[in-house]
């Protein structure tokens, strides 16, 4: 292997390269080349560093530095500098990684990674994901090796049950557990599935997992077949996620190369291969019976259980099925052993969870953090805290099938059972900040348009009684609710969880329930004072020329931009709008240059 | 002369069918990466190709029919030259992307699911882009806008009129 002296790593995620990280590795080679530096410095395209905010992301190594933001113009700057001369460039670099003194930070040890223990995400913006070598120089298919050499399945299974790891697909179902029922199960074809289809609409942990990391997923997708008494799979991954798909079809044929799927895999005699089905948008198909409907090339239709999948899944024949992180986790568990995963966590969560940190947060990205970590840890130290100044209102986990949590519950240590016992759910990873600018009646009809949409339709109260609950939610924000309106929410939303058919329908109702729990008065607000708070909900809103503050400019901004003359005035008093032609767009507010024009 | 180039690429198209109906034929589950492909191909589902998926992987039409309909990334009328896909994710709704849509529906005269009548644009609701760190974020074919406000919207159209 050729020796380099330094390696520049560059981010290959979606987040980097929606920014444009294309034309900066490009833009590298360039001026390398020019250099004649290509022969002692690496340049590697890796998956998500987690800091997507601060994209296009370029690390440099051996010393680490983290530059941010970098744009195509930056680089011949940057390789000049740093890479000839040795020279750091400062203004470059991500400020929290340089200290008071100017001494340069390693990345590790800022606030965002210092609070975080990365597992799942061990790889993730640290390898190239489209090169097996890499992978494997990581200690990648050890663990399958030593699976398969020295352990029986039975022994696997023992493993898995005592490092305690629970599905990080939602549900937190114990992962040895079912790998038990499925090795128990009779039938002589057995099938392994990872879930890789993401439904929860703000969320992206498995995608960033199979972006950096394609290999931990097969790998462990290799040792669970074997321990279960498998020899083919299926990843069901989403069609949206084309970049997944991509480095996963990479990776799968190199794996094949090496010999590690296919036959006689470590000369032990067992044979895995995996082949990669694509779902075609249908949140439903995230749920485990629908998704296996949906490999089968029927419609994605849950169907009832039992049978559980354990004994009758793909193709009638016993299927285990976990999720992408799930699946990530397990190489490391069988290396360093269970007690090792186990000491990780709170009692009854071991290990870690990667989320999704999304909304109104300064550091947007993806963290993995250990079980126990509070809330308050997450948003105002991994985070940053929230932006311009504002209140931190709520934040939501699980998606459309979770819920919020306050303020006064910000000190709650994050795992499966204290988040069930304050009204909401880990989900899959999904949490999105929201400052007081958010009205949480408008969220929760957000969370229920996207369940109405997906419901596939098999059961009545999923389809007619969502519809339902969705039209009361309309009536409020548009100013016509009535207070019994949030007693019939209520009734509704616990009958439908009691009565749908699969977890879509049992769930969906939460998100109304939990922010009725919270955030009563809001939609008392909306509902008797005809007002929404938050300045949302626009039917309830007004738009008005602070008289204070307005100019009386000679050549009104507002004027020019407000679409149906609803402003009227002469220069040099304040102007004033007439509400019965306003029809709120808002233009007015952001055109006028002494942001003389509030809503209420 | 354009319209014989334009049977040749149609023609081309369902070439390309034929060969990835024979590569699933005897493969279990095939309807649905066949479905998958024939969508790459022509951007949308019209009759014609659901009937030749029907009779080359002999499964009956309303099958193929109850799928193309169930699973949203299936559509049965074409796309705009550019497809407008305004992040609808959790994420980006919080930052305000339904305000992005209101925009570009009002310039552009059309709804969500709906195509303009030269044929020029269409606009989609998608969800998660992946890229959340760039909320609220829009995609106009592979081209990806982010950190939007609905200011914006005007500027970035321009550049494809
Ligand atoms: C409506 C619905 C959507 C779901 N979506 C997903 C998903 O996108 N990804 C996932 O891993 N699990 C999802 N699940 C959970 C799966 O049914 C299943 O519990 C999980 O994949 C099992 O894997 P695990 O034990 O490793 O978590 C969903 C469940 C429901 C009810
Ligand atoms: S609960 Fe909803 S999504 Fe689930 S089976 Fe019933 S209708 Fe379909
Ligand atoms: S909100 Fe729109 S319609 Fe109303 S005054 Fe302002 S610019 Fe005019
Ligand atoms: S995509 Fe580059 S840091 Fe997340
Ligand atoms: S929610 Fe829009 S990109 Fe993630």
């Amino acid at each position: 292997m050729p020796f380099y002296r330094s390696h520049v790593l560059i981010c290959g995620g979606t987040g980097c390269t929606s920014n444009n990280s294309d034309a900066v590795a490009e833009k590298f080679k360039e001026e390398l080349k020019k250099h004649g530096l290509e022969e002692e410095i690496q340049i590697v395209r890796t998956g998500c560093f987690g800091l997507c905010e601060l994209g296009p992301v370029v690390i440099v190594y051996p010393e680490g530095v983290f530059y941010n933001k970098i744009k195509p113009e930056y680089v011949p700057d940057l390789v000049e500098e740093h890479l000839l001369k040795g020279r750091i460039v400062k203004k470059y670099v991500y400020g929290e990684t340089i200290e008071e003194g100017g001494k340069f930070l390693p990345l590790e040890e800022t606030k965002f990674f210092k609070n975080q223990l990365r597992i799942a995400l061990r790889n993730c913006g640290v390898i190239n994901p489209e090169d097996i070598e890499e992978y494997i120089a990581m200690d990648g298919y050890k663990a399958l090796g030593k699976v398969l050499t020295e352990m029986t399945p039975q022994d696997v299974i023992d493993i898995v049950k005592k490092s305690g790891l629970r599905g990080r697909g939602g549900a937190g179902f114990p992962t040895g557990l079912k790998w038990q029922f499925t090795h128990d199960a009779k039938g002589t074809q057995k099938y392994v599935v990872c879930n890789a289809d993401e439904g929860d609409p703000g969320a992206f942990m498995d995608r960033s997992i199979l972006e950096g990391d394609p290999h931990s997923v097969i790998e462990a997708m290799a040792i669970a077949a074997y321990a279960v008494g498998a020899n083919y799979g299926y990843i069901y991954v989403r069609a949206e996620y084309p970049m997944a798909v991509k480095r996963l079809t990479i990776a799968i044929g190199q794996a094949r190369q090496y010999g590690l799927l296919g036959k006689n895999i470590f000369g032990s005699g067992f044979d895995f291969d995996v082949e990669i089905r694509l779902g075609a948008g249908a949140f439903v198909c995230g749920e485990e019976t629908a998704l296996m409907n949906s490999v089968m090339g029927l419609r994605g239709e849950p169907r009832p259980r039992p049978p559980f999948p354990a004994n009758s899944g793909v193709w009638d024949s016993p299927t285990l099925l976990n999720n992408v992180e799930t699946y990530a986790n397990i190489p490391p568990i069988i290396l360093n052993g269970p007690e090792w995963f186990s000491s990780i966590g709170t009692e009854k969560s071991k290990g870690t969870k990667v989320f999704a940190l999304g909304g109104k947060i300064n550091n947007t990205g993806l963290v993995e953090i250990p079980m126990g970590t509070t809330l308050r840890e997450i948003i105002y130290d991994i985070g940053g805290g929230i932006p311009n100044g504002k209140e931190f209102k709520a934040v939501q986990t699980g998606g459309p099938s979770g819920g919020c949590i306050t303020r006064e519950n910000l000190d709650t240590p994050i795992d499966y059972d204290s988040l069930i016992n304050i009204g909401t759910i880990m989900g899959s990873g999904g949490m999105i900040v929201m400052d007081e600018d958010n009205c949480m009646v408008d969220i929760a009809k957000f969370f229920l348009e996207f369940t109405v949409d997906e419901s596939c339709g098999k059961c009545p109260p999923c389809r007619i009684g969502m519809k339902r609950m969705l039209e009361i939610l309309n009536k409020i924000t548009s100013g016509n609710g009535e207070e019994e309106d949030i007693e019939r929410l209520e009734e509704l939303g616990n009958f439908i969880k009691s009565a749908a058919l699969c977890g879509l329908g049992q769930t969906a109702p939460n998100p109304v329930l939990s922010t009725l729990k919270y955030f009563r008065d809001e939609y008392e607000a909306h509902i008797k004072d005809k007002k929404c708070p938050a300045g949302v909900c626009q039917a309830l809103i007004q738009y008005y020329v602070d008289s204070e503050k307005c100019h009386g400019c000679a050549r009104p901004l507002c004027v020019k931009n407000c679409p149906t003359g609803a402003i009227s005035g002469v220069p040099k008093s304040p102007y004033s709008i007439n509400q019965e032609i306003c029809t709120k767009c808002g233009a007015c507010m952001e055109s006028c240059p002494f942001n003389a024009i509030y809503k209420k | 002369m354009t319209a014989l180039l334009e049977d040749v690429k149609e023609k081309d198209k369902y070439k390309r069918l034929h060969d990835v109906i024979d590569a699933y034929k005897d493969k279990p589950g095939a309807l649905i990466p066949v479905m998958n492909e024939a969508q790459e191909i022509f951007g949308y589902l019209p009759f014609e190709v659901q009937k030749e998926i029907s009779e080359g992987l002999n499964v009956p039409l309303t099958k193929v029919y109850g799928i193309a309909t169930f699973y949203s990334r299936f559509t049965l009328h074409p796309a705009g030259k550019y497809r407008i896909g305004v992040c609808l994710g959790t994420a980006c709704y919080v930052k305000g992307s339904s305000l992005i849509l209101d925009k570009i529906k009002e310039k552009l005269g059309i709804d969500v699911n709906e195509t303009t009548p030269d044929g020029k644009f269409s606009i989609d609701s998608t969800r998660c882009l992946g890229c959340c760190g760039l909320a609220p974020v829009m995609m106009i074919n592979n081209d990806v806008y982010g950190k939007l406000s609905p200011d914006d919207v005007d500027k970035i159209l321009e550049k494809y009129k």
